[in-house]
């Protein structure tokens, strides 16, 4: 797409582009190619003389049992979250698409928890199962669970996948109800003729319209949990116990920070570039044919 | 509605509701605990109504902070607003001029120059952290307010937004400014401007939330006590000893620290929706 008239003058828009270049180039390019150096070079323990060791830092990540231990981690980490905020936010939102009174309301009182901070939604939660003092602990007690999500790590996990899903789906909800708005009413309704029963418009002509969101809203709940989640580990688990509960950026943090280990760090980094850019362009590729049957 | 059919209206109430009921608890927890002291609390029998301590709490967490961590919110508070309001303004200063820039100007690699500011997209901040750490340390900024902004708006976000924004105003509206003798800075100001408002205010929504709730870069970065946001102060509240955590305080500290980007989202619900629809695009 372009303009077709134009602005004369060439010493302007360069000004006017010039400190979002700086800025980009500065945080962003700069330290993006650090990462990369980096991961190509090993420090000694005080930083002091780092040596060129090609792929060494790649080959030992992919040697240590940690390292898969944190993709096993991720994976399932994300797909469950994906999984349930996807199905809660459409069942809420094919509910909210019906012409109810009040829907606004109900839209209203659905969409906030987007706006709390992921650490904040982390510390709710366990607030609210911690092991001693948590409201819904007892009930869990009760029925014969030794509910403790500081030892154990099923138990953690459960508690990350609830906080996280809890977060996101304000955010699929939103999306879903505008997709589902867009769909053609007349469709329905001819669907609707045709004897079909709700569930079955919904399984055969809602659902299948709605693809193209679906689709979109997976990638995004990926990156989310990739990303986004980070505050929410650091607060309900600190990645433990005993590091189950690492996923690949806490650890980057954890080895970066903690470790000290640079360039096994920055080896991370790249590889969850690689990964970030993969999953965009993906997305780019079907938003672009638009998912439809 | 196709047909009319009242159970499944009740239905739909049903699940709504329920659904309410289940986002809404933590929250309705955390306002409770924030109304009672830490016995109450740490023996694990809080009640669900409130209780009379908000009066005690508010001010202890506002103007003192915790026993351990001692550091009053409102210090929190404040610093996370600045870096909000940073974050959100910066972004669009800086995206407006480039995006008036890439699309109402021809000028020598304009394509190469929107290409590098579009793949910024791909890549948070938490893929480059100890890299850009170590700038921001090289270049004196830790403990700043800039180091804390910087290297968060250096994204292609906004520029997307008003750029995309831009194709739709009509050519017609330049032409017509040319003729009337109107240069670069006059169009921009008395018609890019005032035609983008809802635009800016929905992105800057959707950036203040964002900015608020930052996490890592802030932990990372912040290393005296008076520069933490209150994010990064919460968390801190509870790893102390566990016996020793301060329920109370830090449930006071998380009421208030979600108070701002949720008014936000609730007052300006219109102008959030837009802002999430449209920079996700």
């Amino acid at each position: 797409m372009e303009k077709r008239a134009h602005i004369s003058g060439w010493t302007l828009p360069l000004l006017l582009i010039l400190p979002q270049m700086a800025i980009t180039v500065i945080f962003f390019y700069w330290p993006a190619s650090q990462a990369i150096w980096q991961s190509f070079l090993r420090e000694d323990a005080f930083g002091l003389a780092s040596e060129f060791v090609g792929f060494e830092n790649y080959v030992s990540l992919f040697e240590q049992p940690e390292y898969y231990r944190a993709m096993t981690t991720t994976a399932i980490f994300s797909s469950l979250v994906a999984f349930f905020s996807l199905g809660c936010a459409l069942l809420l939102a094919t509910q909210a698409d019906k012409n109810i009174r009040g829907g606004h309301v109900f839209k209203t009182l659905l969409i906030w928890p987007y706006a709390v901070a992921p650490a904040i939604a982390g510390v709710l939660w366990i607030f609210m199962f911690h092991p001693t003092l948590g409201t819904l602990s007892k009930p869990i007690k009760a029925v014969g669970i030794d509910w403790n999500p500081m030892l154990n790590a099923n138990h953690a996990m459960t508690l990350l996948v609830l906080s996280a899903t809890w977060k996101q789906i304000s955010y699929n909800f939103l999306f879903f109800l505008a997709g589902l708005q867009a769909i053609p009413k007349s469709v329905i309704e001819a669907a609707a003729i045709d004897g079909a029963g709700p569930l079955r418009r919904f399984w055969t002509v809602i659902f299948p319209l709605l693809s193209p969101t679906t689709f979109f809203l997976l990638v995004v709940n990926i990156v989310y949990v990739f990303f986004d989640t980070f505050g929410i580990i650091d607060a309900v688990t600190g990645g433990g116990p005993a590091g189950q509960t690492t996923t690949l950026v806490y650890k980057v943090y954890a080895d970066g920070r903690l470790g000290g280990d640079l360039g096994g760090s920055a080896a991370q980094s790249v590889i969850l570039m690689i990964i970030v850019i993969a999953l965009t362009a993906i997305q780019f590729r079907y938003v672009e044919r638009k998912v439809q049957y | 509605m196709v047909e009319n059919r009242p159970f499944a209206q009740f239905m739909a109430y049903l699940t709504l509701a329920l659904g309410v009921v289940i986002v809404a608890f933590p929250v309705y927890l955390a306002i409770m605990a924030s109304t009672f002291d830490a016995a109450t609390i740490i023996n694990g029998n809080m009640p669900l109504v409130p209780g009379d301590q908000a009066a005690v709490n508010y001010p202890r967490a506002l103007f003192y902070g915790g026993v351990h961590a001692r550091e009053p919110v409102a210090g929190m508070m404040f610093n996370s607003m600045i870096m909000a309001l940073g974050i959100a303004i910066g972004k669009i200063l800086i995206s407006i001029l480039s995006a008036f820039a890439v699309v109402y100007f021809k000028f020598p690699f304009r394509k190469t120059a929107f290409w590098i500011i579009f793949i910024t997209l791909m890549l948070p901040v938490e893929v480059r952290i100890y890299p850009t750490y170590k700038i921001v340390a090289d270049l004196g900024l830790l403990d700043t307010y800039t180091g804390l902004v910087m290297p968060l708006i250096a994204s292609a976000t906004g520029t997307l937004l008003f750029r995309q924004f831009f194709m739709t105003i009509p050519d017609e509206l330049l032409e017509a400014s040319k003729i009337d003798g109107a240069g670069a800075f006059r169009f921009f100001k008395d018609t890019l401007l005032p035609l983008s408002m809802t635009t800016i205010a929905a992105l800057f929504v959707i950036q203040f939330i964002y900015g608020w709730n930052q996490y890592l870069w802030p932990l990372l970065i912040t290393t005296k006590s008076s520069m933490q946001t209150i994010v990064i102060g919460i968390k801190k509240m509870i790893t102390t000893t566990d016996a020793l955590t301060e329920w109370q305080i830090a449930m006071t500290t998380a009421v208030l620290a979600m108070l701002p980007p949720v008014l936000v989202v609730i007052f300006m619900q219109r102008l959030f929706v837009k802002g999430l629809v449209e920079t996700e695009k």
